[in-house]
C-alpha cells in the first residue's frame, strides 16, 4: 500500500512546481475530460439534487422553497438523536486516537517492513463483510455471549453491554480504528530519524522530544485520522441498528427511516444538517493543520 | 526489554480486538446449530449448502461482478485522470483534487442518498447499473490517490526521452509511463475492488428492489438471523485473500533479501 | 593544541546482524583538534560518529569523555552537539525557535536566549533570519542554521556528519573556509565525517582514513598524502601509481624490473613491497636521461596540467606534467628518490579485497 494525501494541496513536489509536469504536454490535460464529466454528473449534481430536495416542500401543488425540512432537526426526537450521535462519535474518535497513536508509534519504530502489517490490519478484515463483523460483536457482547460466559466461568459479575450506547461506541471504534492508525503511522514514518536524534542531541529527553518534536510534526496525520473516524461515526446507521437494538436512535437512523418511508424531503433536509456538521468539523480541524497539508490515508 | 514486551503485548491486544469478530465468524461457519448463540458441534454442512443456495450464489455473483467492473472502469478513468491532473497548473489541479476528495470525506449515507435522488430525478430505474455507477464514483478517488504519487515520482525526462527516440505519445505511454506507474495502478485497482466488495451503505440506497449484493443480503437478514452459509462463504473469501497476501508478501520479501544494506 | 585526550574510544566494536561495521576500533581525539574521519561509504565513519554522539551503542568497548566513561549515557546528557547530514531542522519551528531549542530545555533566561540567537546568526552570517521558516531557506543557509543551533549550546565538541554533502561544489568550497573560521573563533573540537578527500585535506588537523571498519592510517593531511601507509590510503587519497615492487636493499627498490634509488630503509632484503608514486612527482625527460624509457599512449588537457599515460616496462604510468609530449613520442621517466613511497604489502585478505573494489 502506498501513501497518499487526502486533503493535499501542498504535495506538488519538484516536477510539478512550474505547472508543467512529467508529461508536460498541453493536450494531456484534456484526458481529464471523462473524469470531470463523471464527477460533475455523479458527485456535484447529486449534491445539488439533495440540497434541492432538502429546501423544498415536496407539495405537488406548490413545490416551494422552505426551511421546514431543515427545521425538523429542532424536533426533540431528532435533536436528541443528533446530540447522541455527536456525543458517541466524539467519544469514539477520542478512544480511537488514544488507541491508535501508541500503536502507530510502535509500528513506525519497528524495523520490520510494517507495510505488510498495515495491509493486514486494514485490508484483510474488509474481506469479511463489515456487517458480519459487526454482527459478530453481538455474539461477543450479548447476555449469553462470549465475554459473559468467560466472566461467569470466573465467577465474576456479568456485563450488560449489548443494546447500550457503550456497544455502539465499541462498534464504532472497532470499525474505524484502522482509519486512525493509518494516517498517523504514515506521518510518523516520514519524520526524519535525524530530526528526532537532533532533539536528543540538543538536550531533550524522550518525553520532551515527543512533546516538542514528534507530536507537533504528526498533527496532520492526527487531523486526517480524526476526520476519517469522526465523519463515519457521526453518520452511521448500521452500527446502531446492529449493536444498539431498536431503542437507540442516531441521526443516521432518523434519516434512513425518513427515506425508507418515502419522506425524501425531510430526509434530505436532515442530510443537509449532517453535511453542515461535517463541514464545520473540517473547518475546525483545518485550522489546526497549519501546513494545510493533511495527512495521508493509505 | 520490559518496554519491548509491553509494546508487543499492546500490538497483540489491538490485533485481538480487530480479529476477534473474524475468529467468531469462522467458528460459526463450522457450527452445527443453526442459531448464532449456541455451539452444536463441528460440521462442514454449511459449506456444502452454500453452493446449493441460489440466493447467496446470486448475491455473490452480483457482488463480484460489480466489484470487478467498477474497479476496472474506475482504474481506467482514474489513471487517465491522474495523469491529466498532474499536468495541470495549480488552481485547476487544486479544485479537481478537492472534488476528488468529496466522496472520501463525505458521509456514505449522504453520498448514497444523493445518488439515489439523482437517479430517481432522471427517471433512471434503480438496479444493477445504478449500483455500478455509484461504485465507480466512490472508487475513482482511491485510484487517483494511489496513482498520483507514482506519477510524481516519474522522472520528467523518461517520457521526453522516449519521444526523442522516435516513439509516438501513445507508444511512449504504454512502454515507458505505464510500466513505471503500474504498481500504483494495481494498488488502486485492488483498493477499489475491496472497497466495492465491503460497501453496504451506498449500495443499500442505490440498488432498488431487484438485486442484492452480499452486504444488502446480510442486512435483510440481520433481524431474522444470518444464514450460516453466509459465514461459510465469508470464511472462504477471507482465507482466499489471506493466502493471496501471504504469497505476495513472500515474493516481495525474497526480493528485499537480495539487497544488503551498508553504513 | 595540547596533548589532552578529550575523547578516547577504546576497543569499539559494532555490527548489524552479520555485518561488522567496526572492529576493535581505538582512537583518541585531542582538545581543540579538527579531526576528520575519512573513508568510502560503509567504512564505519558515520557509525563511529554516532557512537560518540550517543545515537548508537557499541556492542563492545568504551567511550571516554574527559576521563569519564560515557558509553551508556543518552545523547541529551552528553556535552557534544551534532550537525546532521541533511540538517535535520525542525520544520514546524521558526529559525529562532530552532536555535533556542537546546537553550529552552536548559531553562536559560529569555534575555540570554535572545542574545545567543543574535550572536549565533551573526556568526553564521544570517542576521535577521529569526522569524523565517526552515523551508524558505536554501540548502547552504539551512546548513548554517543547523550549525548555529548546535553551537549556541556551547558544546565541548561539535560532531559534523558529512555536513556539506548536499551542497553544490562552489558552496561547498565556501563553507569549508567558513567552517575553519568558525572552528578558530569558537576554539572547540570538531569531529568531521566525510568521504571527500579534498575536504578532509583542506580543513583537518588530523585525518583518520577508515575502511571496512578498520583505521587505515592516522596523520596530518600532509602525512596522509605524501606518505600513505598502504595501497588503500594511497589510492583513496588523490591519484597515484601503485606499483608492485621488490625492495632489494635499503635505499634501492626494483620497480617492474628496473632499479630506482629511494630513501626508505628497514624493509629488509628482497622483500615484495608496494611503491606509490604520485603522478605529479614523475618528471618526463629526454629518453636517454630517464631511469626508464616509455612511450606516451594518451594525453588529456586538464587545465593546470596535462594528464598523460606513459607505457614503460609493461605498465601504464600516470603522469601529470605542464610539459606537453605528443602521443607516440618516446620519453624518459625520472623520479626523485624522496618521491618514491614504499609500503608493506597488505597482510590480510580483507585489505587485498578492498584494493580491488576501488
Amino acid at each position: 500500500m502506498k501513501l497518499f494525501n487526502i486533503t493535499n494541496t501542498k504535495t506538488n513536489s519538484s516536477s510539478n512546481k512550474n505547472g508543467g509536469s512529467s508529461l508536460g504536454n498541453d493536450k494531456v490535460k484534456w484526458l481529464s475530460l471523462p473524469y470531470i464529466v463523471w464527477m460533475i454528473g455523479f458527485i456535484i449534481l447529486p449534491l445539488l439534487v439533495i440540497i434541492y430536495y432538502g429546501l423544498t416542500s415536496g407539495n405537488k401543488l406548490k413545490n416551494l422553497f422552505t426551511l421546514g425540512n431543515i427545521r425538523l432537526i429542532l424536533d426533540p426526537t431528532n435533536f436528541k438523536a443528533l446530540r447522541l450521535s455527536l456525543e458517541l462519535s466524539l467519544i469514539s474518535t477520542l478512544i480511537c486516537l488514544l488507541l491508535a497513536y501508541p500503536l502507530a508509534m510502535i509500528l513506525s519504530r519497528s524495523r520490520m517492513k510494517s507495510n505488510n502489517f498495515i495491509v493486514m490490519i486494514i485490508i484483510l478484515p474488509m474481506w469479511m463483510n463489515f456487517l458480519l463483523r459487526t454482527i459478530a460483536w453481538q455474539n461477543i457482547l450479548e447476555r449469553t455471549g462470549i465475554i459473559n460466559t468467560v466472566l461467569n466461568f470466573l465467577k465474576l459479575p456479568t456485563l450488560n453491554i449489548i443494546n447500550t450506547p457503550l456497544a455502539i461506541v465499541l462498534g464504532m471504534v472497532y470499525n474505524f480504528l484502522p482509519f486512525m492508525v493509518l494516517p498517523i503511522y504514515n506521518v510518523l514514518i516520514k519524520i526524519d530519524k535525524d530530526v528526532v536524534a537532533a532533539a536528543r542531541d540538543l538536550g531533550a529527553n524522550s518525553i520532551q522530544t515527543f512533546l516538542k518534536i514528534i507530536l507537533p510534526l504528526s498533527i496532520p496525520g492526527v487531523i486526517s485520522g480524526i476526520t476519517m473516524v469522526f465523519v463515519p461515526s457521526l453518520t452511521t446507521f448500521v452500527i446502531s441498528t446492529i449493536l444498539g437494538g431498536s431503542k437507540i436512535i442516531l441521526i443516521g437512523n432518523v434519516i434512513e427511516q425518513h427515506f425508507r418511508v418515502g419522506n425524501w424531503h425531510a430526509g434530505s433536509g436532515l442530510s443537509i444538517v449532517l453535511m453542515f456538521f461535517i463541514l464545520v468539523s473540517m473547518a475546525i480541524l483545518s485550522k489546526y493543520d497549519k501546513e494545510g497539508e493533511g495527512g495521508s490515508l493509505w | 526489554m520490559v518496554k519491548r514486551i509491553m509494546e508487543k503485548f499492546y500490538v497483540g491486544l489491538i490485533l485481538l480486538f480487530l480479529y476477534a469478530p473474524i475468529f467468531v465468524l469462522i467458528v460459526l461457519s463450522f457450527n452445527q446449530a443453526k442459531s448464532r448463540s449456541k455451539w452444536g458441534g463441528f460440521t462442514l454442512h454449511w459449506y456444502r449448502e452454500l453452493f446449493k443456495n441460489k440466493y447467496i450464489m446470486n448475491a455473490l455473483y452480483t457482488t463480484l461482478i460489480i466489484a470487478l467492473l467498477s474497479a476496472l472502469i474506475a482504474t481506467i478513468i482514474g489513471t487517465v485522470a491522474a495523469i491529466a491532473i498532474s499536468s495541470m497548473r495549480k488552481p485547476p489541479r487544486t479544485i479537481l483534487i478537492g472534488i476528488t476528495n468529496i466522496p472520501l470525506l463525505n458521509a456514505d449515507i449522504v453520498t448514497g442518498l444523493s445518488l439515489m435522488l439523482l437517479f430517481v430525478a432522471l427517471r433512471f430505474t434503480l438496479g444493477f447499473t445504478s449500483v455500478l455507477i455509484s461504485h465507480i464514483t466512490f472508487n475513482i478517488p482511491y485510484v487517483i490517490l494511489s496513482v498520483m504519487p507514482k506519477i510524481r515520482q516519474l522522472s520528467p525526462n523518461t517520457y521526453e526521452a522516449a519521444l526523442d527516440l522516435g516513439a509516438s505519445p501513445i507508444y511512449a505511454f504504454f512502454k515507458v509511463i505505464l510500466p513505471d506507474i503500474f504498481p500504483g495502478v494495481l494498488t488502486g485497482f485492488f483498493l477499489a475492488f475491496t472497497m466495492s466488495l465491503d460497501d453496504f451503505v451506498i449500495t443499500h440506497f442505490t440498488k432498488g428492489p431487484q438485486i442484492n449484493t452480499l452486504s444488502t443480503k446480510i442486512y435483510t437478514e440481520v433481524r431474522k438471523g444470518i444464514k450460516p452459509e453466509i459465514y461459510a462463504l465469508s470464511t472462504l473469501m477471507f482465507i482466499a485473500v489471506l493466502l493471496l497476501l501471504v504469497i505476495i508478501n513472500r515474493r516481495n520479501a525474497d526480493k528485499k533479501d537480495t539487497i544488503k544494506k551498508f553504513d | 593544541m595540547t596533548d589532552n585526550k578529550l575523547i578516547n574510544l577504546i576497543n569499539i566494536s559494532k555490527s548489524y546482524g552479520d555485518n561488522v561495521v567496526l572492529d576493535e576500533l581505538n582512537l583518541y581525539i585531542r582538545e581543540n583538534e579538527f579531526l576528520t574521519l575519512l573513508g568510502p561509504s560503509g567504512c564505519g565513519k558515520t557509525t563511529t560518529l554516532r557512537i560518540i554522539g550517543g545515537f548508537e551503542n557499541p556492542d563492545k568497548g568504551q567511550v571516554i569523555f574527559e576521563g569519564k566513561d560515557i558509553t551508556k549515557l543518552p545523547p541529551n546528557e552528553r556535552q557534544l552537539n551534532t550537525v546532521f547530514q541533511k540538517y535535520a531542522l525542525f520544520t514546524h519551528m521558526t529559525i529562532a525557535e530552532n536555535i533556542a531549542f537546546g537553550l529552552k530545555i536548559k531553562k536559560k533566561s529569555k534575555d540570554y536566549i535572545n542574545d545567543k540567537i543574535k550572536y549565533a546568526l551573526k556568526l553564521v552570517n544570517l542576521d535577521g533570519f529569526e522569524n523565517r521558516m526552515p523551508d524558505s531557506l536554501s540548502g547552504g543557509q539551512q546548513q548554517r542554521i543547523a550549525i548555529a543551533r548546535a553551537i549556541v549550546n556551547e558544546p565541548k565538541v561539535l560532531l559534523l556528519d558529512e555536513p556539506l554533502g548536499a551542497l553544490d561544489l562552489k558552496l561547498r568550497q565556501d563553507m569549508q573556509y567558513e567552517l575553519i573560521r568558525l572552528k578558530n573563533e569558537l576554539g572547540i573540537t570538531f569531529i568531521y565525517v566525510t568521504h571527500d578527500q579534498e575536504e578532509a585535506l583542506t580543513m583537518s588537523d588530523t585525518v583518520v582514513v577508515m575502511n571496512q571498519g578498520y583505521i587505515q592510517q592516522i596523520g596530518s593531511p600532509e602525512d596522509i598524502y605524501n606518505e600513505p601507509q598502504n595501497a588503500f590510503v594511497a589510492d583513496f587519497i588523490g591519484e597515484s601509481n601503485i606499483l608492485p615492487s621488490i625492495m632489494i636493499e635499503d635505499k634501492l627498490v626494483n620497480i617492474l624490473g628496473t632499479s630506482f634509488a629511494c630513501v626508505d630503509t628497514g624493509f629488509g632484503r628482497n622483500k615484495p613491497v608496494d611503491v606509490v608514486i604520485r603522478p605529479e612527482d614523475i618528471d618526463l625527460v629526454k629518453p636517454e636521461d630517464g631511469i626508464i624509457k616509455g612511450v606516451v599512449t594518451s594525453l588529456l588537457f586538464k587545465g593546470v596540467h596535462y594528464e598523460m599515460e606513459v607505457n614503460a616496462n609493461g605498465h601504464d604510468w600516470l603522469v601529470h606534467s605542464t610539459d606537453l609530449v605528443p602521443v607516440g613520442n618516446e620519453v624518459g621517466i625520472w623520479v626523485d628518490p624522496y618521491d618514491i613511497q614504499i609500503m608493506n604489502k597488505p597482510e590480510s585478505e580483507d585489505e587485498e579485497a578492498v584494493e580491488l573494489d576501488i
